[in-house]
């Protein structure tokens, strides 16, 4: 079988389904979608092509840079909550009473489907019906807000499900990354008179680092590229206020048949994601990976 | 060596396997036509592909209805297949576009007028039919519903229904507080106060669908400025920023001001505020003549609550120049026949049958009103339905829906603004100036 395994031929052969299957699915449709993003084209008819002109309404356009400026939000809240969910998980990898409970509580909003998830949440925020209001005016709030129908607001409200829902995809990377340490180690620190929270500092979180960083890496892009729950809760209203950049290209795809425009917003939405994930790779970089040993 | 060979082997065979299973599904595909067609007489046979959107879950009359056409036109015209394909409405658009980028238009299909015809039209993707109205259809449509669905003298579309939008108001909620129909809009406005002192709310209105709210702003702006100047605004010939009609919006944040809607109507959808208007939560809906079944004879809502719900024509307005008979609404969904059909003589002879048969079946089997011209006094139809039914024959103008009317460029910007008006976001001024902008660019 290593025999086999070296020979070049029949390492191609087995590679070239897939490869194939990925270039006609994945890479071919970016190309096309930079292609027609330089053409004026409503979807339907014939396109016409009018080179960068979309990219550069594209950098006028208040609308797009409003929902960027969304998108960005919901980057750098899902990259803090990261913060809480390793927390989360370090309290769970330790050997306490009831674990196992907690930790398929926070898996199961993993397991719905976000389409599931965005009708639950609409019901908890209904505006009169909803458990939400109901509980603030049983607490003595006269008149809580529409969540959903405030500009000011909505765009939080729309947040807390988004988190909630992507709570246990990282509680479980970490909870993973941490129960790979090996045991010794922290019997050491004991041993030497480090406390609990020294522990996790000094010892758990180095070790984790190389994990934290894909996560951050996993948050900022799909933040970038979020799509679903916003779709479904608000389409991206009231008036624009939870507008996103992914919701935003549809929006001008499919609502007001700008193919052109709408296949620019995606590739630049690409570009932004390569740039960012190139960054925080650059940023969070370290000449000297920590071993376990 | 050995191993090499097995492991090439085994390569091929899973290749095999693949590509076996793949043509199984066409051989499949294959057998069903044939077996399909097998029906026929000796004549060749025929697949017409149908592509609609009245699923059995949504709209479960609707469905009944088709098929129980498609299947009398298949009996009478046994070397025809109708194959269907069946989506919800918003997928239904979406499918549409996309099968239209790449040329693969289902034989007849379902389209809406105006704007949204225009660029299928303009990409010669639909079929002209105007053969079908001078034929066997000469004269049968109510007039002004055929000409939203032509082009540059030319008809893509014939429609199946026709819809005005009434204001629907629960009887019970009116009389428990003393309350009478609207004639006048202050009178409209003392029923909003009225309402809202008592803790009801008085209007259902679900406006993150936008359209909703276009709705209300459209009959405010008739109601001011009357039906030819809104008509010019949106056509282009005419602005926005009319005095009239900057008026009528600044009216509908005295609205919003007044609590005249549900609580956080710019967050619900459509579904959603309907539901606290079904509940009894909500006074009054204003919504298309489509809704007419919920409120008669839809077995799924208490019988109580159906018997309970009426109509109010949009009051007028003192000193507006709008008249109380005229009506926002329009031709609903029509058929197309695609251009590229390599079926078109039977797809058209299909449309030609189906727009007939569906205006008889759809008035009993579906409680939606045609577009086609039907005898109501021999049926046996809820008094709400021959009621509405009456009101469009007598009505002085329809002013199709904004939405539908603009291009679609335009349209969004109609309904985004729409949205920050009701919310206001925007000021009436910059509401009209948004919306000649829009207008004036085109698509």
């Amino acid at each position: 079988m290593d025999k086999v395994m070296s020979n070049k031929r029949i390492i191609a052969l087995y590679v070239l389904p897939s490869l194939l299957l990925i270039l006609a699915i994945v890479y071919i449709p970016i190309v096309l979608t930079g292609y027609y993003g330089l053409n004026q084209w409503n979807g339907i008819g014939a396109m016409k092509f009018i080179g960068l002109d979309n990219y550069q309404a594209l950098i006028k356009d208040k609308m797009f840079w409003n929902s960027a400026g969304h998108s960005l939000m919901l980057a750098v809240f899902s990259t803090l909550s990261l913060i809480l969910y390793l927390v989360i998980a370090m309290v769970l990898s330790a050997k306490l009473k009831g674990v196992n409970f907690f930790r398929k509580i926070y898996l199961i909003p993993m397991l719905l489907s976000s389409v599931a998830i965005a009708q639950l949440w609409l019901k908890i925020y209904h505006p009169t019906n909803g458990i939400l209001n109901s509980f603030l005016e049983s607490i003595g709030f006269a008149n809580p807000p529409a969540w959903l129908a405030e500009s000011s607001l909505v765009l939080f409200a729309l947040f807390i499900p988004i988190l909630w829902q992507y709570a246990g995809f990282y509680i479980l990377i970490y909870y993973a990354a941490l129960k790979n340490i090996p045991a010794s180690l922290e019997e050491a620190a004991k041993i030497d008179g480090a406390n609990a929270f020294q522990i996790a500092y000094k010892i758990k979180l180095p070790l984790a680092m190389e994990v934290i960083k894909v996560t951050i890496v996993l948050a900022v892009v799909g933040s970038l590229k979020y799509f679903d729950l916003i779709y479904v809760m608000t389409d991206g209203g009231p008036n624009g206020s939870s507008e996103v950049m992914a919701s935003y290209m549809y929006h001008q795809a499919f609502r007001a048949y700008d193919f052109g425009y709408g296949s620019a917003i995606g590739f630049f939405l690409l570009i932004i994601c390569l740039i960012v994930t190139w960054i925080i790779r650059k940023l969070t970089a370290t000449k000297d990976t920590i071993q376990y040993s | 060596m050995f191993k090499k060979k097995l492991t090439i082997l085994l390569l091929t065979l899973c290749l095999a396997v693949v590509a076996a299973g793949c043509g199984q599904n066409s051989n499949n595909g294959g057998k069903e036509d044939s077996k399909n067609g097998a029906n026929g007489s000796g004549s060749e046979k025929v697949t017409v592909n149908f592509m609609h959107l009245w699923p059995e879950g949504v709209s479960a009359g609707q469905n009944k209805i088709v098929n129980q056409i498609i299947s009398e036109y298949q009996k009478e015209n046994p070397n025809v297949t109708i194959k269907q394909e069946v989506l919800d409405n918003e997928q239904y658009k979406n499918k549409l576009k996309v099968l239209s980028a790449s040329n693969q238009l289902p034989d007849v299909g379902v389209t809406w007028a105006a704007g949204f015809l225009q660029p299928y039209v303009e990409g010669k993707l639909f079929t002209p039919l105007d053969d079908l109205l001078s034929g066997n259809l000469n004269g049968k449509f109510v007039s002004g519903t055929t000409e939203a669905y032509a082009v540059d003298g030319k008809t893509y579309g014939l429609p199946l229904e026709f819809n005005i939008s009434p204001v629907y108001y629960n009887k019970t909620l009116f009389e428990k507080y003393k309350l009478e129909v609207p004639q006048t809009y202050e009178q409209f406005k003392q029923v909003v106060k009225t309402l809202s002192e008592n803790g009801v709310a008085p209007i259902a209105l679900g406006n993150k669908d936008r359209w909703t709210g276009s709705l209300w702003y459209m009959y405010l702006a008739d109601r001011f400025a009357g039906q030819e100047a809104l008509s010019k605004a949106i056509s282009g010939s005419g602005s926005f920023k009319d005095e009239n009609l900057v008026k009528a919006a600044s009216e509908v944040q005295s609205l919003v001001d007044s609590n005249a809607f549900v609580k956080g109507f710019n967050g619900l959808s459509n579904e959603e505020a309907k539901s606290e208007f079904l509940n009894s939560k909500a006074a009054m809906y204003m919504m298309g003549t489509w809704e007419l079944p919920n409120f008669t004879t839809n077995e799924d809502i208490p019988k109580e609550f159906r018997d309970s719900v009426g109509f109010f024509k949009f009051p007028t307005v003192e000193g507006g120049k709008g008249d109380i008979n005229s009506w926002v609404g329009g031709p609903g969904v029509g058929l197309f026949v695609s251009e590229s059909s390599n079926v078109k003589a039977e797809a058209k002879a299909f449309v030609e049958y189906f727009v007939e048969k569906w205006g008889e079946q759809s008035v009993t089997g579906a409680g939606v009103i045609p577009a086609t011209k039907v005898d109501t006094s021999k049926l046996e139809l809820p008094q709400l339905y021959v009621d509405l039914f009456n009101e469009m024959n007598k009505a002085s103008s329809i002013t199709l829906f904004a939405d539908v009317q603009m291009q679609a460029n335009a349209a969004e910007t109609h309904l985004n603004q729409i949205q920050a008006l009701f919310g206001k976001a925007v000021t009436p001024e910059k509401f009209s100036e948004e919306h000649d902008a829009a207008i004036s660019k085109g698509n």
